[in-house]
């Protein structure tokens, strides 16, 4: 059995080199050991998901996961419902902790995106707990709720109409003292499906020649509203969440296959675009929702 | 389309039916839900409108209710808003008689999807914000003379046909309220050609 082990810090900022990690061990039964795990947003743990979907699809039996020893780190999963989808795709080596059934400070718990009304059930739990965040620790306007839920069902939609498979979402927010001193909303959609190339190249791939990849694929659909549907309504949704986390002067990412595209903010470090990150099946897009600050208001 | 055979108030006839969203919503999706999203539970809700639409003789005025919806998504905007005026738009297939829509009870967070996809799809919608006593709108794709015309339509109610030439000197103004009716955004007569603002029909039905 292949060991793999989980890097200290999982997150949008360091996802790329363990999905990497994991296509180049997928020959055989692997262990993910994240024992070490001291750090995870919803990006990471929606990473950690699909490395298992991955790996379960490549081999006879399911990859192992061995949690982390950080008591905080595993109740945190825990609250946030890690366990209960990682069950899905992992074999667990030790029960995980039990979920405190109390009040819980999560904004969007990881919630199996595979059907219609999936989205609806993430767009009506969200409800109190995003208008609390949104309002109290983002400082947004009251009505910020409802654009909010407008942007988790069409990023959620994406999975459905796009993926051909299930994923899933997850949203949390963090307090960046320290890196950016204030409070960040992380919103975070994955799945392991066909992803933005294969989703688009029966429709556009003939235009673009030789340079059709994962690149032009999300060019063609993040800046330009293509899509494999010939419906002039469609491909209104990525272009709709760009405007409205451009007005909260917020990241918006898409990567898919060996590419991410973005609209980065002046405060965010991450390239507009990125070619040639390690191969991934799927889509994963992660929209960070940064506090208002007194500039900005 | 009939009239009255008397030749006395020949008022045009129009079969009016009120849609509450919300309503179509729990009946026809079975989930209670006041979230008006995803494309698929926005097509159920166009289907249901459409079906109701059958059972009456065109043309019809469908008054569509959004004030009990919380959350307006624009693949539900999509489906509901602009799949039922691109129905009736010109060069699409006929629906078997002329429909006139108009959105009623729009909050201020219904506005963007629904501007987005009548832009999107070159389309206008004659809409009326929440509470019975906000004025009636023009929505979406208009020239400036189309607006300028519409509200001088709208302002009246009613135009007698025999007096739209002064109502409207210019031919380019005819031009125009030709062009709003072939839109289906104010009903002309087809006997007598008055012109109706949709809102002076839907109050005849209050």
């Amino acid at each position: 059995m292949k060991i793999l082990e989980v890097p200290a810090t999982l997150s949008y900022k360091t996802l790329d080199p363990f999905l990497g990690q994991v296509t180049e061990s997928a020959d055989g039964r692997v262990l993910l050991d994240a024992r070490g795990l001291s750090w995870i947003d919803p990006v990471g743990m929606i990473g950690l998901l699909s490395a298992g979907r991955f790996l379960t699809d490549r081999s006879e039996h399911p990859p192992v996961l061995r949690s982390p020893e950080s008591s905080e780190v595993s109740g945190y999963l825990s609250r946030m419902g890690f366990f209960e989808r990682a069950r899905e795709g992992f074999e667990l080596v030790s029960p995980p902790p039990r979920r405190n059934p109390g009040a819980s400070d999560v904004l969007l718990e990881l919630s199996t995106i595979s059907e219609n009304h999936d989205v609806h059930d993430v767009v009506e739990r969200v409800q109190e707990r995003a208008g609390h965040i949104l309002s109290r620790t983002l400082r947004y306007p009251p009505s910020a709720v409802v654009q909010f839920s407008v942007i988790l069902s069409e990023v959620c939609q994406n999975i459905l109409e796009h993926a051909e498979a299930p994923g899933w979402v997850a949203a949390q927010s963090y307090n960046w003292s320290r890196r950016l001193g204030r409070h960040v909303l992380i919103l975070a959609v994955g799945d392991t499906g066909r992803g933005f190339r294969r989703s688009l190249e029966g429709e556009h791939s003939g235009r673009f020649g030789d340079r059709w990849s994962d690149s032009t694929a999300l060019e063609a659909a993040f800046l330009h509203g293509l899509t494999r549907f010939p419906d002039q309504g469609r491909g209104q949704g990525i272009q709709q969440m760009r405007r409205q986390v451009r007005r909260w002067n917020g990241v918006i990412s898409v990567r898919s296959g060996t590419a991410r595209i973005a609209d980065v903010p002046e405060w965010e470090d991450l390239p507009p675009l990125e070619a040639d990150l390690p191969a991934f099946p799927g889509a994963q897009i992660t929209i960070l929702l940064p506090e208002r600050t007194q500039e900005s208001e | 389309m009939t009239t009255s055979g008397d030749g006395g108030d020949l008022d045009p006839q129009l079969d009016a039916f009120s849609v509450d969203v919300r309503d179509l919503l729990q009946r026809s999706v079975a989930n209670l839900y006041s979230h008006l999203v995803t494309r698929p539970t926005g097509r159920a809700v166009r289907l249901a409108i459409e079906a109701q639409l059958q059972e009456i003789s065109p043309p019809a005025l469908s008054l569509v209710d959004l004030s009990s919806v919380s959350v307006l998504d624009y693949s539900c905007a999509d489906e509901v808003v602009a799949k039922l005026l691109l129905q009736g738009a010109e060069g699409s297939p006929p629906r078997g008689g002329t429909v006139y829509f108009i959105f009623q009870g729009l909050k201020a967070h219904h506005r963007e999807p629904i501007l987005e996809v009548l832009n999107r799809h070159e389309l206008a919608a004659v809409v009326q914000a929440v509470g019975r006593s906000e004025p009636f709108q023009l929505m979406g794709v208009r020239s400036s003379l189309e607006e300028e015309v519409w509200s001088a339509i709208e302002s009246r109610g009613r135009i007698p046909g025999a007096r739209i030439p002064d109502a409207f000197p210019e031919g380019r103004q005819r031009e125009v309220v030709d062009g709003l009716a072939r839109r289906g955004l104010l009903f002309r007569h087809p006997l007598r050609g008055d012109i109706h603002a949709l809102s002076h029909l839907a109050r005849r039905f209050e």
